[in-house]
């Protein structure tokens, strides 16, 4: 029975091609809508989230303003807080702008950075060759330089610049490694930058304070106490003076961009939710014309014996037909939008099955909740009436 | 003989407004397995809410109605389409065939309502069709066929449950004289075959034609000896 009233349902829509097609003109373009929407939002969320994510998810970021009394970290403060629990590793960044030169070859502007061991430790892809900045160069204050991509590409082209000498800010340093090529953004890429050890930029860099510490966590779900802590020790460092330093954890930073992301994709899905909606109507309003042209047939079939159940049945059925070959459409035209955006964009391409049953379910309930009154209304003809509408 | 069909001061009023409007008054028939009956009337002396009462397709006002020993009166809308289904056989006066199925299709229809297994289903419409004549048109759209062709189907349609009463509501009223003569020579042949049938018309010489001639007017039955 069930098999008779999809095979009466499936030949109505066929018997009905183009009314058919612009019925579900409205639910492919909502389902469309909805899952571009969805996928192109979801592939910027997870390439900006991979970006930032690149930039460490497990470690705590002190930037410090300073007072006039005391314009930056010293030595003692990163003792202080390497002494705390929870703390893996202290990174401290010192940058300057400076100048470099090699074989005659200038380049301007170039971010030097000091760091230290840890920094190379927490990461161990960030080197392309050569090798990191140990506790030897920090003791000793080596003149030692690791350069980015960039920089090989525009001094040393042809030639491995390990080994070499590259004059920076007027003194002479040893190249002995060179940094893998980032994807990173504006300042934190790494391409264009040279780093040596901090203890070595202390002193020839003229930069005097630290303004700038990456704290490395063992246990990242502990990271709000250790960011309690943290603050435990610099607030007095600073004399409690307001707006000295920040601390804020980058983990912190990551949940709350996803967490902005999904409300725009939720935000969104429910615009063309409405394009949904509208669709489901437009269904309504076809399956009421159907119903009204088809009235003596109704009355046929219940003369015959249709139970007013089977009559709805029937009728719901195509509804559901309607809806699901509007959402297979969408939902493949959707997923060729998102394809070709997401080219277009440079993000990365990937559509969950989360989407696709959500594509299905919304328009299988589509046709379910706007197929019903109609169906309802079929199932309730007058048999006598029906046939003498004739 | 069995008794099929006994209507007891069967009685059927509509409300237009305020206003009490009884089509039919204290309606008394018997009809027993084999009998061949036509209802004769003009239009508007109640014949169609007769037939739809007879056909289970209305409820009486007031009365007892009995069909093959079921009281109509106790049946919900379920039971009502299965009573349809299963007793009933019905022809009516502009054939009500689908328009895009087969005429093997339309037959089958009643049996797609009765659960019936589709292979059962096709060799049964088969049969009937080739009973009315219509062997080689089974395939046949309905607007390929002529229009007493159409009206064969509508009776395959009809018998093809095997019900108790075939009842045909005017069933010559859109042929010419010669195919509604053709149709009422099936029905005198179906008839000899044992089956019940009841035919309502305006047309006394196709009335004439039946057993039994019933006369409805103004909602009051008076039987006429042939």
């Amino acid at each position: 029975m069930l098999l008779e009233s999809i095979k009466m349902s499936w030949d109505n829509i066929i018997n009905n091609k183009l009314r058919s097609f612009l019925t579900m003109l409205g639910i492919v373009i909502g389902v469309a809508s909805i899952i571009a929407l969805i996928t192109i939002v979801q592939g910027a969320t997870s390439s900006i989230s991979n970006q930032v994510t690149e930039l460490g998810a497990n470690k705590i970021i002190i930037n410090v303003m300073g007072t006039p009394l005391k314009q930056g970290l010293n030595q003692d403060d990163i003792a202080n807080i390497s002494k705390l629990d929870n703390i893996n590793g202290i990174s401290p960044t010192i940058s300057r702008k400076s100048g470099i030169v090699f074989h005659n070859k200038v380049m301007e502007n170039v971010t030097v950075q000091g760091k230290n061991e840890v920094y190379f430790q927490t990461d161990a892809s960030l080197l392309n060759s050569g090798r990191a900045i140990n506790i030897l160069d920090l003791e000793s204050r080596n003149q030692v330089a690791i350069i980015g991509s960039n920089i090989v590409d525009e001094l040393y082209y042809g030639i491995d610049p390990v080994g070499t000498d590259l004059t920076i800010n007027g003194t002479t340093f040893t190249v002995i490694g060179t940094l893998a090529a980032s994807s990173g953004f504006g300042a934190e890429s790494n391409n264009d930058k040279v780093v040596i050890p901090y203890t070595t930029a202390l002193r020839g860099l003229g930069v005097k304070n630290i303004k700038n510490l990456d704290v490395f966590l063992v246990d990242t779900s502990l990271a709000d106490d250790t960011v309690m802590e943290i603050k435990g020790v610099l607030t007095p460092a600073f004399n409690y003076k307001e707006n000295a330093y920040t601390a804020f954890n980058m983990g912190d930073m990551i949940e709350s961009f996803e967490s902005i992301m999904s409300i725009m994709s939720l935000l969104l899905a429910g615009i063309a939710a409405i394009s949904l909606f509208v669709g489901g109507i437009g269904i309504m309003n076809m399956m009421l014309v159907s119903i009204i042209e088809r009235t003596t047939e109704i009355g046929l079939r219940k003369a015959l014996g249709a139970t007013p159940n089977i009559i709805q049945l029937q009728f719901i059925i195509e509804s559901i037909f309607l809806s699901l070959i509007g959402g297979l459409i969408g939902l493949i035209l959707g997923a060729l939008i998102a394809y070709v955006s997401s080219i277009l964009i440079g993000i990365g391409f990937s559509i969950s099955i989360a989407t696709i049953f959500l594509a299905v379910g919304f328009s299988a309930a589509v046709g379910i909740v706007f197929g019903y009154m109609p169906a309802r209304k079929a199932s309730r003809l007058n048999p006598i009436d029906a046939l003498r509408s004739l | 003989m069995d008794e099929v069909l006994n209507m007891n001061n069967i009685c059927k009023s509509y409300y237009m407004g305020a206003e009490e409007l009884e089509v039919l008054h204290n309606v008394n028939l018997k009809i027993h397995t084999g009998d061949f009956l036509s209802i004769l009337g003009p239009s508007g002396s109640g014949k169609s809410t007769l037939m739809n009462i007879i056909g289970c397709l209305d409820v009486p006002t007031a009365g007892k109605y009995l069909l093959s020993g079921n009281d109509i009166d106790d049946l919900d809308e379920i039971e009502l389409a299965k009573v349809r289904n299963k007793e009933i056989g019905f022809v009516f006066q502009s054939f009500q065939l689908l328009p895009r199925i087969s005429a093997l299709h339309n037959v089958e229809l009643p049996l797609i309502y009765s659960g019936l297994p589709s292979p059962e289903r096709k060799k049964l419409a088969g049969e009937i069709l080739k009973r009315v004549g219509l062997a080689d048109k089974i395939q046949n759209l309905p607007n390929q066929l002529s229009g007493g062709q159409q009206q064969r189907v509508a009776i395959a349609r009809a018998l093809v449950t095997e019900p108790s009463i075939l009842l045909a509501d005017e069933p010559t009223g859109a042929l010419d004289q010669k195919t509604g003569s053709q149709v009422v020579e099936l029905f005198e042949q179906l008839n000899r075959e044992g089956r019940t049938i009841i035919m309502i018309t305006h047309d006394s010489n196709i009335a004439r034609r039946a057993r039994r001639v019933i006369h409805i007017l103004d909602g009051h039955l008076t039987e006429v000896e042939v």
